[in-house]
């Protein structure tokens, strides 16, 4: 593997804290993605993974601490300006729209760019289509572009919703649990699609599947109790004590 | 759910196509009454039409429509009766207008705020506005008071009257049509694509980078403008304006139309309006003084058990979100032969 040794950082997360009531879901978290890696992070239940995803898509907003996207900082953001920046999300709930056909669920994602009076005229249908149909191509959904995004498997609403989130390409993609309720064999196919998209953009991904954060990632993150137990390169961090420990001991 | 491929079958270009036709000719079939009685259905059935856009498209639960539709109203009234004009070519310009502005201010409290606003709000507070407007006109006597502004003139084209009969029959369907078209251009158009998601997963739109509020602000202010052309449209048919048609009673009853007839057609709002105003007449004649309560339980009964409406019996869910993008045609056959590998697997 060829991690980059010093490349210039996408997102950079600066003690973020979140505190609900009496309960502190993250404790002063520094996250750092560098540009072109796919970095992963784990921790077992409770210990403020998700959260930390959430505040970094704006979903939550941190009660202490910075978020930095491509050098703004965009801790207050909403969601809606974060997207515009660049930055993609796929929620852990799969969220397509399932009433509506698989080409129009991408459709929807890709015009989002477009200013509403574009929309209103419809002036973007037609230049739009090839990137569709290409965002389709590569997450082998061409076959049906017609047919109800409710109806696709669970494996395809979950690549539908990943080529959602990239086909505004993102410069970062944020991923909660892509594989979750996959069988191995779609499990398989989901980091073979992930893989070239790596010279593009960088990926932040939340996964209890170790096998297939290992299979994919070159940076890895460990959380526990809201706190980073352990960070860097995947070989590195996995087989450290502190991350065996944090892990086997809730597991 | 009906299986996703199964073919396309399209009812709505049908039941639009019977209507238009069967309205263009019941002037031929009809007496006086009922072509005023159908003129009505016409205006009402914009006031639904803006309805069903703002509700059936972009989710947002409006109380107010009688409001901007009542204010309309009222402008025409006053420019007519207090500095004489009559001309269509300014009255209902004036009445989109007024819909328009009165539309804008009321979104700028109750949808264009700092927070996204939930749709118990939005009700409530659209609902106060027009209870406030009707509350003001009924104390007001520059506007009438409880009396309103009658005997309004008839409006006027090149100096010709537009009398209340056939020749407002064809103007006022003319205008539905119009409008009709252009709002059914409007929900297939991209824009229409993004009103889709609104409705389905409001929350998730905004992470594609769509600002949900502005185009809810958007659509609201298309409703108001088409309410507000109903309003003026109406001020001269019925020959009055009064503080009724600015409450509401007036919104509650709109939202009964467009929930009766089928929520997010648009053509539903006006099959509504037709038909709960045949059955109120109707039942106005067999029972004087009960009939409000059968019609009630008529309408508990749909929206209860069949909350897609009458439309709904016609129209799949497929149908009625439609589609929106360009799709490449499939190759000839490619259904058919996946059909059969899927029958023979």
């Amino acid at each position: 593997m060829n991690a980059p040794m010093a490349s210039a950082s996408v997102l950079e997360a600066r003690g973020v804290k979140k505190t609900y009531a009496t309960l502190t879901a993250l404790d002063g978290v520094d996250l750092t993605v560098t540009e072109r890696s796919f970095h992963g992070l784990i921790g077992p239940n409770g210990s403020g993974k998700s959260t930390l995803l959430k505040s970094i898509a704006g979903a939550e907003t941190p009660t202490e601490g910075t978020v930095t996207f491509l050098g703004k900082d965009i801790t207050r953001a909403t969601p809606a300006e974060r997207s515009r920046a660049g930055m993609s999300l796929k929620f852990q709930i799969t969220s397509i729209l399932p009433a509506l056909s698989v080409y129009d669920n991408v459709l929807l994602a890709v015009q989002a760019q477009d200013a509403m009076t574009a929309l209103f005229l419809s002036r973007t249908r037609e230049p739009l289509h090839a990137r569709i149909m290409e965002m389709l191509e590569q997450f082998r959904l061409d076959g049906r572009p017609d047919e109800l995004a409710g109806a696709l498997s669970h494996g395809q609403q979950q690549w539908l919703e990943i080529a959602m989130a990239l086909a505004r390409e993102p410069r970062l993609l944020l991923l909660d649990e892509p594989t979750a309720g996959m069988s191995s064999q779609e499990r398989r196919a989901t980091g073979d699609l992930l893989g070239p998209i790596k010279d593009r953009c960088s990926l932040l991904i939340v996964e209890h599947d170790l096998d297939f954060i290992r299979d994919i990632c070159d940076t890895l993150t460990v959380l526990d109790q809201g706190q980073i137990v352990d960070s860097g390169p995947t070989r590195i961090v996995q087989n450290s004590e502190k991350v065996k420990e944090a892990y086997l001991s809730h597991a | 759910m009906t299986p996703a491929t199964a073919p396309k079958r399209r009812v709505i270009p049908w039941i639009e196509g019977v209507l238009l036709v069967g309205f263009l000719l019941l002037p031929l079939a009809i007496d006086d009454f009922w072509v005023l009685f159908v003129t009505r259905v016409f205006i009402l059935g914009l006031l639904a039409l803006s309805f069903d856009l703002v509700w059936g498209y972009a989710g947002i639960l409006s109380f107010g429509q009688a409001l901007f539709f009542g204010v309309a109203g009222y402008c025409c009234a006053l420019l007519a009766t207090k500095a004489g004009i009559t001309s269509i070519l300014l009255l209902l310009p004036v009445a989109a207008l007024a819909g328009l502005v009165v539309s804008v201010a009321l979104a700028f409290l109750v949808i264009l705020g700092k927070r996204v606003p939930t749709t118990v709000f939005v009700a409530l507070g659209t609902l106060a506005g027009s209870y406030v407007v009707e509350r003001l006109a009924r104390g007001w006597s520059y506007v009438g008071g409880q009396n309103g502004i009658p005997s309004l003139p008839r409006m006027t084209v090149f100096g010709h009257e537009i009398a209340e009969g056939p020749v407002f029959y064809y103007l006022s369907l003319a205008i539905l049509a119009l409008v009709y078209v252009g709002l059914r251009w409007l929900t297939r158009s991209q824009f229409g694509l993004v009103l889709a998601g609104i409705r389905e997963q409001e929350a998730r739109i905004a992470f594609f980078g769509y600002n949900v509020q502005n185009y809810k602000g958007v659509v609201f202010a298309i409703g108001g403008l088409v309410a507000g052309l109903s309003g003026g449209l109406y001020a001269f048919h019925e020959g009055y304006v009064g503080p009724g048609q600015l409450g509401p009673v007036l919104s509650t009853q709109v939202v009964l139309y467009v929930l009766f007839g089928g929520v997010g057609t648009l053509v539903g709002g006006i099959v509504g309006v037709a038909i709960i105003d045949l059955f109120s007449f109707y039942l106005s004649q067999l029972w004087e003084t009960g009939w409000p309560i059968v019609l009630g339980l008529l309408l508990l009964i749909v929206v209860m058990f069949k909350p897609t409406g009458l439309i709904g019996f016609l129209v799949t869910a497929r149908e009625r979100v439609g589609s929106f993008g360009r799709c490449t045609p499939k190759p000839k056959g490619g259904r058919e032969a996946a059909a059969a590998v899927n029958e023979v697997t």
